[in-house]
């Protein structure tokens, strides 16, 4: 099953490679959204509060401009079929969940320096506590937005959807997400903000078993 | 037949009655008569919207729970019917919410000062808010039942999970202004213990009241639908 799910990851990056569509858009997608927030700014100084939220909003919506076609691009192709064939819908569902995992990385590590070289307010003092933040609100954010996407692509691609499906989902992520980058601002320790990491720890843990019961029902019809 | 008018009757007079306690008993500082509520400190006159806020704000979630059940039965069986009876909860709910919303909203002008404050109990039901409206822009996108049944029982069940969240854990760890809220040194945590037994009776009436006239919104809407659609089925056989 394993092996199964790590070719079906290999296919896709392999495909992504050649074409690199999700990574080019992506790209270009957080240079015009931090740029449209570098020039709304201009010379002001905005207080230090605000660029950890502004940071989410960044990610949020780079998130939902390069995740939606994980599952879209298979019923493009018309490949669907062919896979239902060969693989079990979890094996399926943890092939795209890797992808998906190593773009929202990827994508989030890059808006993280971005962010950091061009925001001067944008600084982390307790680090460790910023990188727990990082690495859980990214696993959610990945396996949020893949069931999201298998849904999208079933309900015949509609990319205008994705944001709006999404959007209530990821909202206790992104709060929380938000809550815990003012905490790293201000310097607290790990030890205090164990409430807010218990949330998203849960919140991961709860949306990857939901995710993996609800799958079959999308991908089978 | 009989038994049907008997108890709309019975709800029409318990509403009616409801109404008119909630709205006309006074608020007096020692209560002496049975018509007559205690003061809260803290929420003074603004206390009486508890009649008619509370019911709306439990309905949209009885009408959540109740459309995610059926979500999940229609999963399990693969039965038309359910996906009816959890579409109409999900209406009757949404209804609800905006009234739970609105008359909060009014609500907070007189007590706090403003329309909308972001306290974590405004945030929770402007997410449900959200949740609903994305099931029915998802709804509305797939034309095939059996699929928008599908889809929609999915990503109902999503959104489901993550309502614990709002309800139960953001008000927890952020600072509220609502009644109840963890930090509220006046009327909270549990608001039921400052009330007195008239205020409650009259409060556990009109949340019985809602609860009878809500059931009774559900019935006739699903059965309506399936109906409709049944009709909608013969008609284009021919």
């Amino acid at each position: 099953m394993n092996s199964k799910a790590f070719a079906l990851f290999n296919k896709d990056l392999n495909s992504e490679l050649r074409t690199r569509y999700a990574v080019n858009s992506l790209a270009m997608f957080i240079i015009v959204a931090i740029s449209v927030i570098l020039f709304s700014i201009g010379n002001e100084r905005i207080p230090q509060s605000l660029t950890g939220g502004l940071f989410w909003v960044v990610i949020f919506f780079s998130a939902m401009s390069g995740l939606a076609r994980a599952f879209v691009s298979e019923e493009e192709r018309g490949t669907s079929l062919t896979l239902q064939l060969i693989a079990a819908p979890s094996t399926i569902f943890t092939g795209k969940l890797l992808f998906n995992l190593i773009l929202v990385f990827l994508m989030n590590i890059i808006i993280a320096l971005l962010y950091s070289a061009l925001f001067d307010e944008f600084v982390i003092r307790s680090f460790y506590l910023f990188l727990l933040t990082f690495v859980l609100s990214n696993i959610g954010l990945a396996v949020s937005s893949t069931i999201i996407a298998a849904i999208i692509a079933k309900a015949g691609s509609k990319g205008t959807l994705y944001p709006v499906l999404s959007f209530p989902i990821l909202l206790p992520l992104i709060l929380t997400s938000v809550e815990l980058t003012s905490n790293c601002m201000v310097g607290t320790t790990i030890v205090d903000s164990q409430v807010e990491l218990g949330v998203l720890i849960s919140y991961d843990v709860i949306m990857l078993t939901v995710s993996y019961m609800l799958f079959d029902f999308i991908w089978k019809d | 037949m009989k038994l049907s008018v008997i108890w709309k009757t019975f709800l029409f007079i318990l509403l009616c009655f409801v109404s008119v306690a909630g709205i006309a008993f006074p608020i007096v500082e020692n209560p002496v008569h049975w018509y007559q509520f205690p003061i809260i400190p803290g929420l003074e006159e603004n206390a009486k919207i508890i009649f008619f806020h509370v019911p709306t704000a439990w309905l949209t979630v009885i009408a959540f729970f109740m459309s995610t059940y059926f979500s999940f039965k229609y999963l399990k069986k693969k039965n038309l019917d359910d996906d009816a009876k959890s579409y109409t909860a999900a209406q009757l709910g949404m209804i609800f919410c905006i009234l739970a919303t609105v008359t909060g909203a009014v609500w907070a002008k007189f007590a706090w000062g403003s329309y909308w404050s972001w306290d974590p109990r405004q945030t929770s039901i402007f997410a449900l808010l959200l949740i609903y409206g994305a099931w029915f822009a998802l709804r509305s996108s797939i034309e095939s039942e059996e699929k928008r049944a599908t889809l929609s029982a999915v990503y109902s069940i999503l959104a489901f999970v993550t309502v614990p969240f709002f309800i139960f854990v953001m008000p927890r760890i952020m600072t509220g202004l609502h009644p109840g809220s963890a930090d509220d040194p006046n009327s909270g945590p549990v608001v039921d213990f400052k009330m007195n037994a008239n205020m409650q009776l009259i409060f556990f009436l009109s949340l019985i009241a809602f609860t009878i006239l809500y059931f009774w919104m559900w019935r006739v809407g699903y059965r309506s639908m399936i109906i409709r659609d049944k009709i909608s089925k013969q008609s284009s056989r021919g």
